[in-house]
């Protein structure tokens, strides 16, 4: 009897363990519906328009570098340094458009420019001298901090100072009473763009055969240099879309904002169920991922939980997400 | 004397101190299936590697149709119409089977959809994948769109021999492409390779499979410590002979 039992679970399982390996987002969006469930039956403040609105804000910086991360991390990779890009490039923005008079778009512009050579960087520093990702992004997270404090003389720029574009992400508009910021909505449509980039061009089936094996898509005729380049680039750029909602978002340029958000973002896609070995995983995991954290973060201090609790149970989430990939991955015919 | 469609002379490869290729040489001629073989570590790997781009060889030329080529990337070989079947397989393993057979070589959708938005065209991938291993005959898939990680290993290896057979224009070459297959699965890409020649396509075959080599081989290049040996014709010669000049037991007769 018991042996029935126990093979019918197995059984279970491995259908489980199949689902989530051909759907790496499932286990996430399943989190994320339950979290949301459970602390709105703890509080009933948690669905209040407002509150909604606070957790949109809070996710959108790190959210929008999750983006950048999550293609990196697909190519095996990982950007210590995107934090240090976006606030390099939030102070390039305010300061050149504060003390040049120059007008907000092209100060925008430049600020792109900017994050997209600051990827380059690294993409170089990684395909052509062939240092691990790790070591390069840890290098060039001193290389702009620095380049930051420098440049911003460690002075913040107000946004009063700034033309309005560049504040235009913190602005909001009014959905059922709930508070959005233009910056949220960037996200989900950056979001959008890059799912349905990766899931329909060749650079994106490049990409993923790229952190898959390296060699064999090499073997196979696939540029894996140039996909490499042209990710960190991307992501680079993708920073700097984060610096303008940062920017919005606390309504001033600080050299010393966003310095944990570079492991926030990776925590955003290790939970959204991308796998850190390359090759597995979706940008909407990454959005979703970001959602959890925000969520949890947000719910337990409504749930008057203190702070060093709420940053234990991201931790848990963190191991259990590893796990939980390491064993979809072992998957077998 | 007809001018070899591939040619190799005086390749030399060292990864340290040691020296994979010693100067060899390879001709491969128009229309022919060309067995190379040799001991583990003869450099037979090495020798086809430098032919697709795989390796930059340290010293020696390659010619293509008599002029001199220098490929620095796989994929210059394979604009080149050289397609390699690696005997790493070079499959990406969470991709699926059409993805794998299309990787670098993309379809795109037809219109706008395709050129602005750079669209795969992933039914007709799909389609054509179907299609492609259904002609080959080796191995039957119900589902192209299965990831290439959750198949079995004489399947993958299915996967890598139909890409090169089916995208092949002008060389196919094929590292140990039965290594891993059971007998039936054998036979099947031992007539796929004859399909393939009779297509008019010269196909080089490394194998370490005697029966399989003196099978469908018109030539066998014999590779013993980085250098070619001899060339042998499996017609007049044993396959023990062939094998004790291989391990060098014997001296290549002439
Ligand atoms: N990337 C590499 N780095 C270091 N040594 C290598 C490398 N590739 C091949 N070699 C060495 O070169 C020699 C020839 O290897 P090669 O793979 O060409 O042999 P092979 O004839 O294909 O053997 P097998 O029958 O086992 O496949 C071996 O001694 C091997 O160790
Ligand atoms: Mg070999």
């Amino acid at each position: 009897m018991t042996v029935v039992v126990e093979e019918r679970d197995r059984s279970v399982l491995t259908r489980v363990q199949h689902l989530l390996h051909a759907q790496a987002t499932i286990g996430p969006a399943v989190v994320l519906l339950t979290s949301v469930i459970v602390f709105a039956l703890l509080s009933e403040r948690f669905l209040t328009p407002g509150n909604i609105s606070l957790i949109l804000q809070q996710v959108a910086v790190v959210g929008t570098l999750a983006v950048g991360q999550t293609i990196v991390i697909l190519t095996a990779g990982i950007d210590l340094s995107c934090g240090a890009i976006m606030v390099l490039t939030s102070i390039v923005m305010a300061k050149v458009a504060s003390e040049t008079g120059l007008p907000g778009l092209p100060a925008l512009l430049l600020g792109f420019l900017v994050g997209t050579v600051c990827g380059l960087l690294n993409g170089m520093l990684v395909t052509r001298l062939k240092l691990p990702p790790f070591i390069v992004t840890l290098g060039t997270l001193n290389v702009f901090f620095a380049l930051n404090l420098w440049y911003s003389g460690s002075a913040t720029i107000r946004g009063t100072d700034m033309p309005s574009l560049l504040l235009f992400t913190g602005q909001t508009f009014t959905v059922g009473g709930t508070r959005i910021t233009y910056g949220s909505i960037m996200l989900v449509l950056l979001v959008a763009a890059m799912a349905f980039v990766l899931k329909n061009t060749a650079w994106g089936r490049h990409v993923y055969s790229t952190g898959d094996d390296l060699e064999a898509s090499r073997l196979s005729g696939i540029r894996t240099a140039r996909v490499l380049l042209s990710v960190y680039a991307t992501a680079g750029l993708i920073y700097a879309v984060a610096a303008w909602t940062l920017i919005g978002r606390i309504a001033s340029a600080s050299p010393q904002a966003g310095q944990t958000d570079n492991l926030d973002s990776i925590t955003a896609v290790v939970i959204g169920g991308t796998s850190l070995f390359g090759g597995r995983g979706a940008v909407v995991g990454s959005l979703i991922g970001a959602l959890i954290v925000g969520v949890f973060r947000n719910g337990l201090a409504l749930a008057g939980v203190d702070v060093l609790w709420q940053t234990m149970a991201v931790g848990v989430l963190i191991i259990v997400a590893v796990s939980l990939d390491q064993w979809i991955r072992k998957v077998k015919a | 004397m007809t001018t070899p469609i591939l040619q190799a002379t005086g390749l030399v490869k060292r990864y340290g101190r040691v020296t994979a290729l010693a100067g060899s040489d390879l001709e491969l001629l128009p229309g022919e299936i060309l067995a190379v073989i040799g001991d583990n570590g003869a450099g037979k790997s090495s020798l086809i590697k430098a032919l697709s781009g795989a390796v930059i060889p340290d010293e020696g030329e390659v010619l293509l149709d008599g002029s001199p080529v220098s490929f620095s990337t796989p994929l210059d070989a394979r604009k080149a119409g050289i397609e390699t079947v690696h005997q790493s397989l070079a499959v990406s393993p969470s991709l699926d089977i059409a993805a794998n057979l299309f990787l670098g070589r993309e379809l795109r959708r037809k219109g706008v959809l395709g050129s602005v938005f750079r669209m795969l065209d992933r039914n007709g991938m799909r389609d054509e994948a179907r299609r492609q291993l259904d002609a080959l005959g080796i191995m039957t898939i119900q589902n192209p769109g299965q990831a290439v990680e959750t198949l079995s290993g004489g399947q993958r290896q299915a996967v890598a021999v139909a890409r090169a057979a089916a995208f092949g224009s002008r060389v196919v070459i094929m590292d140990e492409p039965t290594a891993a297959l059971g007998v039936r699965e054998s036979r099947a890409v031992l007539d796929l390779i004859l399909q393939v020649r009779d297509r008019g396509l010269p196909v080089i075959l490394i194998s370490h499979n005697m029966p399989h080599v003196f099978e469908v081989a018109d030539r066998i290049h014999i590779q013993r410590l980085g250098r070619r040996k001899a060339v042998v014709d499996p017609k007049s010669i044993s396959m023990s002979d062939a094998v004790a000049i291989m391990t060098g037991a014997m001296e290549p007769p002439g």
